[in-house]
């Protein structure tokens, strides 16, 4: 199978970017990625162009997403479609750009990830998403992702023993990154003392889906990223000469039952654990190998429970990991480095995308001060699906190691 | 001149009113936020620091820093909420700010309820949606908030007991070191709303 590299780099903020189109949202992300890739003027020799978005069609009332936005970068005539695999539309859209590559079928891939939710309130948005349920058994019970994130902390903190302050203590690490991570849509550090030890605490972090509260929460955010991938062993790799590639050494996705009361152990995240298992495998890595990762927090239990489906943790024990400090900058694993989904943001279609920013980022020494890992070799990104029905893993690592 | 003449009329006539008591709130970033009454004399600091948002067609009703609340006692029974404005993000001081002045008409005023009017998306989440307001749009004229324009809805001591718990938040007293802090006034140097500010002083 050929290697894939990541040649190039691109991400707006994340925030509130309504006033803005979402094809131009996704477009100023792939001008980035292009111009990181030193080929903006060159961009014709893309061959693919793969956009990740979940609620364009629902939110924007936009369709056609990839043949608008090949046309806006007049990158015609790359072949162009559109990704939609709920939160995990971004890494699944790399993914497939990877099978494209690996296939031979092209040699160079732009994967763009967008959305623009903040178009819409806040509960539209919810609603939005929430489309990805099941109708009949859970959408039009009225269950939200919110709500599942609040029913699955509860059965965690019941089996595992963990605490709200558990809980708010990975907000705290979240937000300390975000504040440092200029893309980031919330760039407020966020203190313990002041969103659960303090006598103002139960208002200014209340209850959203409690035990969930506010600051355990993702944002609704706009934003787009985007990736310029290429065979190593293409001629084309020559036109790369601005930053070091970075190798996509493993790639895995695995799915499991739509309805989460279907399956045997709810607190089970199986599709998790075996995309995971898939992206090792692929990689010839382990946990171990692993120097930081970007795990899908839409909600903070999410990072939790994540971190030990992929082997960083013993099943119930991240949270003693997180009370050591071992998933700070400086810890043993370092979590959600960007701020997460939690802080930096969550425009639903550009999320795995991002993630992978991240890994790219990090990798090649280019995060700021404050929260650049000290010399990474492999980092990992868990992007989350549906509420873990589907999800994709991706592992990325430094060439000439 | 005939500005002044006019802003006379417009000028809600003076009321004795009990003080609303100073109280401080931890922002989730750490810092103390110090809630009081402003003073008449420093309508023209608060004036100051909104004109800058004036030209910026933007809701800014979730915003930094710090922010102001206004509202008119009209009677012992019922108050008029006029606007919510704040300037630093992230932190729901808005939310914050908004709660103080229920409180302040219910619980310290006595007032049995607040017309409200909601003029952005924001402004609707935080106050129709979250303190489940009565919608007395189908009562007009008899009544209606006086800023007009836009459907009146209604806090009552009811819903504001409901939602008193989650919503109203602050300690007192205030130490004598805060209040002292927060007794000057200060122009917001930055606004976010407004990339490049810079304040002529």
């Amino acid at each position: 199978m050929r290697k894939v590299a990541i040649v190039g780099i691109g991400h707006t903020g994340f925030g509130n970017l309504s006033e803005f189109d979402l094809v131009d949202v996704m477009g100023f992300a792939a001008c980035s990625a292009l111009q990181d890739a030193g080929v903006l003027q060159e961009r014709r020799l893309v061959e693919q162009l793969l956009v990740s978005n979940m609620c364009g069609g629902i939110i924007n009332h936009q369709t056609g997403i990839a043949s608008a936005l090949v046309s806006r970068l007049g990158m015609e005539p790359a072949m162009a479609e559109l990704v939609e695999n709920g939160p995990a539309s971004g890494a699944s859209a790399v993914k497939l750009a990877v099978m494209a590559i690996a296939s031979g079928l092209a040699d160079t891939a732009l994967v763009v990830g967008g959305e623009l939710m903040r178009a819409v309130t806040g509960w539209i948005g919810t609603d939005a998403v929430a489309t990805l349920l099941h109708p009949q058994a859970e959408y039009d019970l009225g269950l939200t992702l919110p709500a599942f994130g609040g029913i699955f902390t509860r059965m965690y903190m019941e089996r595992y023993g963990l605490t709200e302050r558990e809980l708010a203590m990975v907000a705290v690490k979240d937000h300390e990154n975000a504040a440092k991570n200029p893309w980031a849509h919330v760039r407020v550090p966020c203190t313990l003392e002041a969103i659960h030890d303090g006598e103002n605490a139960d208002v200014v972090n209340n209850y959203v889906a409690e035990p969930l509260r506010l600051y355990g929460m993702c944002p609704v955010s706009d934003g787009a990223a985007a990736l310029l991938l290429c065979a190593l062993d293409s001629p084309k790799m020559k036109h790369f000469q601005g930053k070091p590639p970075v190798l996509i050494s493993g790639i895995g996705a695995a799915t499991d039952r739509h309805c989460v009361h279907e399956r045997q152990d709810p607190l089970r995240l199986e599709a998790v654990r075996l995309s995971a298992e898939r992206a090792y495998a692929m990689a010839g890595l382990g946990p171990k190998d692993i120097c930081f990762a970007e795990l899908h927090d839409a909600f903070v239990i999410l990072e939790i429970a994540i971190s030990e489906e992929v082997g960083f943790f013993e099943r119930g024990k991240a949270r003693e990991g997180i009370v050591r400090g071992e998933t700070r900058i400086d810890g043993r694993i370092p979590l959600n480095t960007s701020g997460g989904l939690k802080a930096k943001g969550h425009p639903v279609g550009a999320t795995g995308v991002s993630q992978i920013y991240e890994l790219v980022k990090q990798l090649r020494g280019e995060a700021e001060k404050g929260r650049q890992v000290k010399d990474p070799r492999h980092g990992l990104a868990v992007n989350f699906g549906g509420f873990g029905n589907n999800v994709v893993s991706t592992i990325c690592s430094r060439i000439n190691l | 001149m005939a500005i002044d003449e006019l802003e006379k009329k417009l000028r809600p006539p003076e009321a004795a009113m009990k003080p609303y008591p100073p109280k401080v709130i931890t922002l989730a970033d750490g810092a103390q936020m110090v809630v009081r009454e402003a003073r008449r004399e420093e309508a023209g600091v608060l004036l100051g620091t909104v004109y800058p948002l004036l030209g910026v067609p933007k809701d800014f009703y979730d915003g930094e820093i710090a922010g102001i609340v206004t509202s008119r006692h009209v009677d012992e029974n019922l108050g008029m909420s006029y606007h919510t404005v704040t300037i630093k993000r992230g932190l729901r001081i808005g939310a914050q700010l908004f709660a103080a002045k229920m409180e302040h008409h219910i619980d310290i005023l006595g007032e049995k309820e607040v017309y409200i009017v909601a003029e952005s998306p924001i402004g609707f989440k935080r106050w129709m949606i979250e303190y489940e307001l009565e919608n007395r749009e189908a009562l007009y004229p008899k009544v209606h908030h006086e800023l007009g324009g836009v459907p009146t809805y209604v806090l009552t001591r009811k819903l504001y007991d409901a939602v008193k718990s989650q919503k109203v938040t602050g300690s007192r007293p205030v130490s004598p070191e805060l209040l002292a802090g927060a007794a000057k006034l200060r122009m917001p140097e930055k606004y976010p709303q407004i990339p490049g500010f810079k304040r002529e002083h």
